[in-house]
């Protein structure tokens, strides 16, 4: 299931706007990668050039290459919608359909995608449901509106929609940002249970969540306003948080920067 | 002694002298009476000075009381409300009457036997006879403008909101601007001079041609904006899950929007229910029944109340079978319009728990 991700030599565009530039990496398999950094760096715009969202923005476009498991996700042929069926994404507001019922939320993916049979739709809105510790709060409502839960149930509601169609890899930006500490912690017990099935990249503002969270975690940093972002480091996440091996690194890491 | 301090009480700087919550009222009722006593001592007739004059007064009088009492603050902010109250009356006043006049004199042979039967044997300046042939003629005409108008008005609003970049759609959206201003009249010119060419006589379906043509900007416009209003982050949602776009806008985008949608195309059809001038071109009326669109001249509800008017010579029948078409053509509109407020609602994205 869970698949490898190696960048190599990324750049991406908005437009003539570079945002990002030359950034490699390698995300291992069945694991929490966490992208800290300062706002504008790009962490952002990396995580959305994996599952090819980024082209989505008009102007956006990449250079370089992103291999999920020995395949070029931007090469010759390479259609961006299976690309999106591999590597699921959670954004930083959650935003469930608002036409549609939890149940319909849940199922969204694979009844859009057009396959699936109906017997199995049921099992799989279960599972995914408690695959994203949520079936216990909505089994007796799955036929009301998903607008109606609270923003942490909203989140993991949107996050039993993204591994409903069985993704690869989870991409997840900044999924806590507009949560509570205690829809925070609910998330965060998620992803621990999550990173045995799936492959999890996480953008975080928050250091200590990174620090929780993650096995590796990736530092992005850019050298003025306008300039690309760039990778400082990458490193398992006790060497960063503990001994980084840059300097700006442990600047940011203890707000000692500018 | 210190209890002289304690008991010395200081004006509150929060309070101010207020006016009664009634104020507004008796400032009303004050300059209407005087409004009343100026019109009679001055000789206006017209009812409309009257009341200009009231409203006149009523915005002077807030202020002047109101900066007295209160202060000058206060004073602006009353007669910002008072002038809101003012221009709202200003504004329902005519259409209130409208609706008044359109009642009271519409009703007088609007009844069962008046909505079922044609003109066909009865002359413009007798009594009797009915819309019958009007209303077939208003539905298939206005029916079959909706079914060419709004599918491709809707599709170019999701092409310019979902797809267009650059030239194309910015030529695109200039022409949609450029037909909202086309007179209608224009509209049934243009259908005329194709029909000419043919050879054609009038029929139905030419004044459909011209009424979509009219109807199409309006519902690009308004489906334009209901698709803008669709949060972005849905359609990343949806795209990220690995659904196509074409299903996410299908799926996800237009039903997000459906209810508002709806409305736009019913105040569309609203728009050119009532429109004469194309159809008198192109339908050019006719006092017998005829209920296939595709074939020789129809009635329609605003064609019916121009000729009603204007070829009966002042015959009081006639004039009082134009009042009530046009009740009836008013109730039509209303009706529509309560349709899509009902389906508007009941499609609107579900809140609560």
């Amino acid at each position: 299931m869970a698949k490898r991700i190696d960048v190599s030599g990324l750049t991406a565009y908005y437009g003539s706007h570079k945002a990002i530039e030359d950034i490699s990496m390698t995300v291992e398999p069945r694991s929490v990668t966490a992208f800290i950094g300062p706002s504008g760096c790009g962490k952002s715009t990396f995580l959305r050039t994996l599952n090819r969202m980024h082209e989505v923005t008009s102007g956006g476009r990449v250079e370089g290459k992103v291999l999920l498991d020995d395949e070029d996700l931007y090469g010759h042929g390479i259609d961006p919608v299976s690309v999106r069926r591999e590597v699921g994404m959670v954004f930083q507001r959650p935003n469930p359909f608002p036409t549609m019922s939890i149940f319909d939320n849940v199922a969204a993916g694979l009844r859009l995608n057009g396959k699936y049979k109906k017997n199995e739709l049921q099992d799989v809105v279960e599972k995914s449901l408690k695959g994203a510790n949520l079936w216990n709060e909505v089994k007796d409502r799955l036929n009301k509106p998903g607008s109606g839960l609270s923003g942490g149930q909203q989140q993991r509601l949107c996050i039993a929609r993204a591994i409903a169609v069985e993704p690869n890899v989870l991409l997840m930006d900044e999924p806590c940002s507009a949560l509570d500490p205690i829809s925070t912690l609910a998330i965060e017990d998620l992803i621990g249970e999550l990173k045995e099935r799936f492959t999890i990249v996480i953008v975080t503002h928050n250091m200590q969540q990174a620090a929780r969270v993650s096995d590796r975690t990736a530092f992005f940093n850019l050298s003025a306003v306008g300039q690309p972002g760039r990778l400082i480091e990458i490193d398992d996440t006790e060497r960063i948080f503990s001994n980084p091996s840059v300097q700006a690194t442990e600047d940011y890491i203890s707000g000692r920067f500018g | 002694m210190s209890h002289a301090v304690v008991n010395d009480k200081r004006p509150s700087t929060l309070r101010g002298a207020s006016l009664p919550k009634w104020s507004p009222w008796a400032i009303a009722a004050g300059s209407i009476a005087l409004a009343v006593v100026i019109g009679l001592a001055g000789g206006l007739d017209s009812r409309a000075q009257w009341g200009l004059i009231a409203g006149l007064l009523f915005l002077l009088g807030t202020y002047g009381i109101a900066a007295r009492v209160e202060g000058r603050r206060q004073a602006k902010d009353r007669i910002a409300t008072a002038l809101v109250w003012v221009a709202f009356l200003i504004a329902i006043v005519p259409l209130a009457s409208l609706i008044w006049a359109t009642v009271q004199r519409g009703t007088k042979v609007l009844d069962v036997y008046f909505l079922t039967h044609s003109m066909g044997v009865v002359a413009d300046s007798e009594a009797g006879g009915g819309i019958y042939h009007a209303i077939i003629g208003s539905l298939e005409q206005v029916g079959l403008a909706t079914l060419i108008g709004a599918p491709i008005g809707i599709l170019t609003a999701i092409y310019l909101v979902e797809y267009g970049r650059g030239n194309l759609a910015r030529a695109v959206t200039f022409f949609v601007d450029v037909m909202t201003g086309i007179p209608s009249i224009v509209a049934g010119l243009f259908i005329l001079s194709l029909m000419l060419m043919f050879d054609m006589q009038p029929f139905g379906f030419a004044g459909s041609l011209a009424l979509a043509i009219l109807m199409m900007p309006v519902v690009v416009r308004s489906t334009e904006e209901m698709l803008k209003l669709v949060p972005n982050e849905l359609r990343e949602a949806s795209l990220a899950l690995g659904i196509p776009k074409w299903r996410t806008i299908l799926k996800v985008v237009v039903p997000t929007s459906i209810g508002g949608i709806i409305t736009g195309v019913m105040l569309s059809v609203a728009r050119i229910a009532g429109e004469t001038a194309p159809v008198l071109l192109l339908v050019f009326g006719n006092p017998f029944i005829n209920t296939n669109p595709f074939e020789g001249a129809q009635a329609s509800l605003p064609l019916y109340i121009y000729q009603q008017y204007s070829q009966s010579a002042g015959s009081t029948a006639a004039y009082d079978r134009a009042w009530a078409a046009s009740l009836t053509l008013i109730a039509f509109v209303m009706i529509l319009n309560m349709v899509a407020r009902g389906i508007a609602r009941w499609k609107a994205p579900k809140t609560g728990r």
